[in-house]
């Protein structure tokens, strides 16, 4: 089932320069494994060589940090809004 | 009612408020810790008391030190209250796109701003404070963002505090900046009760990510990953500005005048009432609304109040 996959200003050049992009996956980890195979230029840069989410990436589902749902095994269904993140501090 | 010596005294042991008139879920009651009772205005005030005493045991502070701090205001100001209290002196690294209401507040307390441009929002400030104490080793730089006392401050004081007020507690939902309220407060309640939650609640980050170059100037605060973060949250939700002032006017609504993040940690709690059954959320209000008068956050239109939001660091 394809989504829509909303990247960050940094990651668009390696996506065609576009805000969003469509993937398809019934998991989160299926969604980005497709979307670094359609778009090679995002390889090591969202998931890690050994397949883990990078580490200063955040990747939400409807708002929610898939890290505290079930990570990469986080379930996708029609219509979720799906973004990619960086890590940045607050305080 | 006695009377304290020093105002440093006066920080912490805020009171709780009952908000469950404001929950969607008529099972779940929602209390609020006002942590804008503190005599700086903000919870902060705590890890700033607890980071400057800790540096004191250790001997690296004496009269007339010099202090430096990245912050997005309240920090700053709890920091700067302390300091001005104890005679030290203190510097601080500031986004430019703060509210002026915090930067007038940081003066006034004697401290001196060094501006750090708004497009890399708070992690330019860390960025360039770390720069600027590497260039003067003779500065003590606290760093909340890996000062163990940052949290030590809420696993003493705050958690304590909210398990004395309210053993019935089921979830605890607070916003995530230097991570130490979640972490400190986290920690008490589990060790407590294992089967309290911990809900963060995060802005969007919104335009201060365009200034990033590359991924790896992304930023963890490592008192976060040091701690168990990642182990002791169990959710981590994005609250937009619209929502937080949503929220926020509608703690106005039942007298409370709170900053905005109380609106997200508000929102937040809201989204959790409707996904339990029954339960007891506590949230931490960092701030009362003072500081964000300019933002037009209460007055007006609530779209443009949004917009406005955006430009602005708020947690």
């Amino acid at each position: 089932m394809p989504v829509e996959v909303r990247l960050p200003t940094l990651l668009r050049p390696a996506a065609g320069g576009t805000t969003t992009v469509t993937a398809e996956g019934s998991t989160i980890g299926e969604v980005l494994r497709n979307l670094v195979g359609a778009h090679p230029g995002l390889a090591g840069q969202v998931l890690t060589e050994k397949g883990a989410l990078h580490r200063f990436v955040n990747v939400y589902v409807n708002d929610d940090d898939v890290r505290y749902l079930e990570q990469l095994e986080t379930p996708v269904t029609d219509g979720d809004e799906i973004s990619i993140l960086p890590a940045v501090a607050g305080g | 009612m006695t009377v304290a010596r020093s105002v440093l005294d006066l920080i912490g042991n805020t009171p709780m408020v009952d908000v469950s008139s404001l929950s969607p879920n008529p099972a779940v009651r929602i209390l609020v810790k006002l942590e804008g009772q503190n005599p700086g205005g903000s919870v902060k005030d705590r890890i700033a008391l607890s980071m400057v005493e800790a540096a004191e045991k250790e001997g690296l502070l004496h009269p007339g030190s010099i202090l430096i701090e990245p912050t997005s205001g309240n920090t700053g100001i709890g920091l700067a209250l302390v300091c001005r209290a104890k005679g030290y002196h203190l510097k601080v690294v500031l986004p430019e796109n703060v509210s002026s209401e915090r930067s007038q507040l940081l003066e006034i307390f004697g401290a001196e701003i060094i501006w750090s441009p708004g497009s890399e929002g708070s992690n330019g400030a860390v960025r360039m404070a770390q720069q600027v104490a590497a260039d003067h080793p003779d500065w003590v730089f606290l760093y909340q963002y890996g000062n163990p006392a940052n949290p030590r401050a809420h696993t003493e004081g705050t958690g304590p505090e909210i398990w004395q007020d309210c053993p019935e507690v089921t979830h605890f939902v607070a916003g995530l900046g230097t991570s130490g309220t979640l972490l400190g407060v986290g920690h008490y309640l589990k060790d407590r009760n294992p089967d309290v939650e911990v809900w963060a609640v995060e802005p969007p980050a919104g335009e201060m990510v365009d200034g990033l170059r590359n991924l790896d100037d992304g930023y963890i605060p490592p008192i976060f990953t040091d701690l168990g973060g990642p182990d002791l949250l169990d959710r981590k939700t994005i609250i937009g500005p619209r929502l937080s002032i949503e929220w926020t006017r509608k703690l106005a609504e039942i007298g409370i005048f709170a900053g905005l993040s109380t609106g997200a940690a508000l929102a937040g709690a809201a989204r959790c009432a409707e996904s339990i059954e029954t339960g007891v959320i506590v949230i931490v209000s960092a701030d009362g609304g003072w500081k964000y008068l300019s933002s037009g956050a209460w007055t007006g239109d609530l779209d443009a109040a949004a917009e406005e939001a955006k430009k602005k660091i708020y947690f």
